[in-house]
């Protein structure tokens, strides 16, 4: 049994901090389904030029209306079923995080 | 967006074109419209750009050529992204809130079916272990069954069996409607390694459901283990009510924290008339859509109308309402050459204006703009919630797992029967799993900038942003300018001193400065009056301020100007010539020892004057000295009572100033300042900003932003007063819609107010989970026989997130 929960813990601390997110891309310009998750979650681009996220939201569920990049200053909101195109310009090399409107949904840009 | 102000090009958006063909029909259309210079329609983009003669068409009538070859189009409003983003959200919530409500009344309405049901099945199975794990429901069983068995005794009869198989129907339906989004969401994100509230509650209520199916579907497996095959399907159901009754309030109380810009946002009228040329030469009034009114266009407005667009008083008085813009509850008084704002609504008289600001340029416009990028903002004290949200869900299961291992564990180890471990085990971990709530933190601290933010804009304060709100809730040392901040930043005259006359006649002018007037008409060379106009008449040539004062002086007096004949500047002395016949030397001690004049006659009552914050002008005619005029930049009205307001707040206030030491202490003394940094230069402010933040000080300094713009950048809090018009000033962080001072005090003191809350907020959402969580897992069992059941937890943690919400909504009511 504590085997049994020892084990179940370690996959789970394993599986959402450790495991790699398949999803990522590079490229300025990203198409990122909006469903529960951002997909894909990691954008690679090209420090000190313009990206294009176009954020394509699948759900009406309340948690996933606002799109954040802390960084930028910018909160957009995302109508459902609608796509909805975001500029930013990392200025520098770096990872800059984007989430939904209360952090849970996390997705980065990392620019090189 | 529209480009009426040139009055030749307009881009007009079309819809429903999707192909080359419709594209090149309405190009042609367009084409061949009398009046079109050369039209471009460009399908990708969905648009048309049209040069255009606007004395042969407008662009309403581009409109209505496009819409007749069967494609959609209109003019675009100025800010059509703000307004339609919030119409768009709006009814978004709205939907959400409807749907959520309706969810949670049916489940909610399941919920008792299914608990009543479920009662027959408890009482069965009421031995050792069974329902005692879960205290609301033993007491819910122990209220509930004498009356349910004398209504409903056939219930008591249906066969176990039934009685499962039709909760366990019922537990589906309201899973696979009520609840269907936690768990398609709750997929999705695991398939992408994250984790959110949705994983918790369907994990939490998915475990649930599953033991209670294996129990009803196949009680066998679990009896040969030596567990009990007890169902929680009124759990699952209840727990879904609760957190979508939770849900639904958290979506009206979000709603209504962007309610002050919702307000904004609709104060656009949607028409304004406008008179416009006639065909036959005359011209006539029409009502046209604010965004064809076109820069110099001349507006009327009525007594009772709201102001369409922004512009300048040609003709007629009136008082305006300004208070939504500026907080300001009096109306304020409007004539001939005054500014009016867009949205503000027109009270006693009829008047006509031109208009000149439009569209996204207009104040209203650029007031939603600001307000709408402030809210989008995040507050730096929020990092340390980020950081724990990121790691809270996988945590909670953990936690979970663990509480599941103790339990079973512990229980075994004390001679429990195994079937009362499994379930005690069981019901800890999905109260963890339930209880946990990530939301409350994610609102905690955006919610309150929402609702401050919004706050502020009814009150005349643009705050910029959570991270200005969270720097001006610290500020310990306000920096006033002197000049257009503390004073009127207008000089105007406010004595006149005749030759041979013992006392000095004052003239307290416009508005603010209440100087006792202590006219003295004894006989003199000559009248106050007289000396006023001869001087007044020379410096109508003259550019200074000082002149402007004294012109203006003599208009309100009503003083007839004569045209000089003779004009000379002579640079930083003064101005000579003749008026009248008269020849005439104004200026400082140095021009008149340069004519020959002896200022020696009136040196003490120029000494006074000085020393009183005013600049004290000689004044020679026809060779000798016959005056003084004292010119002075007025303290504002109400900034002696703001700056003891800051200082009740336990704030320093500090004057700067590039004036000379006297004056600027004069002026400190009328405002109630006691420490004053004079004679400082433009760059001067930086190094004195920089300098109190080098002690250690956390500064506010409060400019016009015209040149002072580099100190408000250096400070940790700008605040830009403008003249309710400005409010872009790029260098604050702050701006204020009126010039008075005593904003200072309300940004600093909401700003206080909103840190608190967030505070409040922070405390509550850490503090919920870090006690809900252990409780939940069952530490107070040991002491206290303490166990939480899962449909408690899941009410707490229902209205954790709304009472965070509320907490904010408090802010709207702030009284700073």
């Amino acid at each position: 049994m504590v085997a049994g929960g020892l084990g179940a813990s370690a996959w789970v601390v394993w599986y959402f901090f450790a495991a790699e997110p398949a999803s990522v891309v590079a490229g300025q310009e990203a198409m990122i389904v909006v469903e529960g998750a951002y997909a894909p979650a990691v954008v690679r681009v090209q420090a000190g030029r313009p990206v294009r996220l176009v954020f394509d939201r699948r759900e009406t569920s309340g948690c996933s209306e606002e799109v954040v990049f802390g960084d930028f200053g910018i909160r957009r909101f995302l109508p459902a079923h609608q796509k909805t195109t975001v500029e930013v310009t990392p200025p520098a090399a770096g990872t800059y995080e984007f989430t939904c409107g209360m952090g849970m949904m996390r997705g980065r840009i990392v620019a090189e | 967006m529209s480009d009426t102000i040139a009055g030749e090009k307009v881009v007009i958006p079309v819809t429903g074109m999707t192909c080359a063909a419709c594209q090149g029909r309405v190009q042609r259309t367009l084409q061949k419209t009398p009046g079109v210079v050369d039209a471009t329609v460009n399908l990708m983009m969905g648009n048309a750009t049209v040069q255009y003669d606007p004395s042969a068409v407008s662009p309403e009538a581009l409109v209505a050529t496009i819409a007749k070859t069967g494609y959609g189009a209109e003019l675009p409003r100025p800010d059509a992204n703000a307004f339609d983003e919030q119409a768009a959200r709006d009814a978004a919530q709205e939907a959400e809130f409807r749907e959520l409500r309706a969810k949670a009344l049916v489940s909610g309405a399941v919920g008792v079916v299914a608990m009543v049901a479920s009662m027959p099945l408890m009482a069965a199975g009421d031995h050792a272990h069974g329902v005692v794990a879960d205290p609301f429901m033993r007491w819910a069983m122990q209220a509930l069954t004498p009356a349910l068995r004398g209504a409903l005794p056939w219930l008591y009869a249906v066969p176990a069996s039934v009685l499962s198989w039709t909760l366990l129907v019922l537990t589906l339906g309201v899973m696979a409607w009520a609840g269907r989004h936690f768990y398609t969401r709750a997929w999705a994100a695991f398939r992408h390694h994250a984790a959110d509230m949705n994983t918790l509650v369907a994990v939490g209520t998915g475990a649930a459901f599953l033991y209670s199916v294996v129990a009803t579907v196949a009680p066998g497996v679990f009896t040969r283990a030596g567990l009990a095959p007890d169902v929680y399907y009124e759990a699952v159901v209840i727990i879904i009510a609760l957190i979508l009754t939770g849900n639904a309030f958290e979506a009206r109380a979000k709603r209504r924290t962007s309610q002050a810009l919702r307000a904004l946002a609709s104060l656009q009228p949607p028409t304004a008339r406008v008179a416009r040329p006639t065909p036959e030469g005359g011209t006539a009034e029409v009502d046209l859509p604010v965004e064809a009114v076109r820069a110099g266009d001349v507006v009327l407005v009525r007594p009772g109308e709201r102001v369409p667009v922004d512009g300048e008083v040609l003709e007629g008085t009136s008082a305006v309402d300004e208070s939504m813009l500026t907080g300001e509850s009096r109306p304020v008084e409007k004539a001939v050459g005054d500014r009016v704002i867009g949205g503000t609504i027109n009270r006693t008289g009829a008047f006509r204006y031109r208009a000149t600001t439009l569209g996204a340029d207009s104040v209203l416009a650029q007031v939603v703009k600001l307000m709408r990028d402030a809210q989008g903002s995040r507050a730096p004290i929020q990092a340390l919630a980020d950081r724990i949200s990121a790691v809270f869900v996988p945590v909670v299961l953990v936690i979970a797992i663990a509480a599941f291992t103790t339990w079973f564990v512990a229980a075994h180890a004390t001679g429990t029967p195994p079937g009362a471990a499994a379930v005690r085990a069981f019901a800890a971990a999905v109260a963890v799993l339930i209880i946990a709530c990530p939301c409350a933190m994610g609102l905690a601290v955006p919610t309150a900038v929402m609702v401050a933010t919004g706050r502020g804009a009814e009150l005349g304060v643009l705050i910029k942003g959570g991270e200005a709100l969270q720097r001006a809730g610290d500020v310990t040392t306000v920096v006033l300018d002197k000049t257009g901040t503390v004073t009127e930043g207008r000089p105007t005259v406010t004595d006149v001193v005749v030759v041979g006359a013992s006392s000095v006649e004052r003239r307290a002018s416009s508005s603010a400065e209440a100087i006792p007037s202590t006219l003295d008409a004894r006989r003199s060379p000559l009248a106050a009056d007289d000396l006023l106009r001869l001087v007044a008449s020379l410096e109508t040539m003259s550019e200074h301020p000082l002149a402007d004062a004294v012109v203006r002086a003599a208009r309100e007096r009503g003083l007839p100007l004569a045209v000089p004949e003779a004009f000379a500047s002579d640079t930083g002395r003064g101005v000579t010539g003749a008026v009248e016949g008269r020849g005439l030397a104004v200026g400082n001690g140095a021009l008149m020892r340069a004519w020959g004049v002896d200022p020696a006659p009136l040196a003490a009552d120029a000494e006074r004057l000085a020393g009183e914050a005013r600049t004290p002008v000689y004044v020679a005619v026809d060779g000798a000295l016959a005056g003084l005029v004292a010119v002075a930049d007025p303290i504002k009205a109400g900034a002696p009572e703001a700056v003891a307001r800051l200082r009740a707040m336990g704030l320093d206030v500090v004057m700067l100033t590039g004036d000379d030491r006297r004056t600027a202490e004069a002026v400190a003394r009328a405002a109630g300042i006691d420490r004053v940094v004079a004679e400082v230069l433009p760059d001067g402010k930086v190094a004195e900003v920089r300098r109190l933040q080098e002690g250690g000080r956390v500064v506010a300094m409060v400019g016009d932003g015209v040149n002072d713009a580099p100190a408000l950048a250096q400070a940790d809090v700008g605040i830009a007063v403008g003249g309710g018009t400005d409010v872009a000033v790029e260098a604050a962080d702050v701006a204020l819609m009126r010039g008075e001072l005593a904003g200072v005090a309300r940004a600093i003191g909401l700003s206080r107010r909103t840190m608190r809350t967030m505070k409040q907020n922070l405390f509550w959402a850490f503090v919920y989970n870090v006690v809900g969580i252990p409780v939940a897992a069952g530490v107070l069992y040991p002491a206290f026989g303490l166990l939480l059941s899962p449909i408690l937890a899941s009410a707490a943690m229902a209205f954790s997130s709304v009472s965070v919400v509320s907490n904010s909504l408090r802010l709207r009511r702030a009284r700073v």
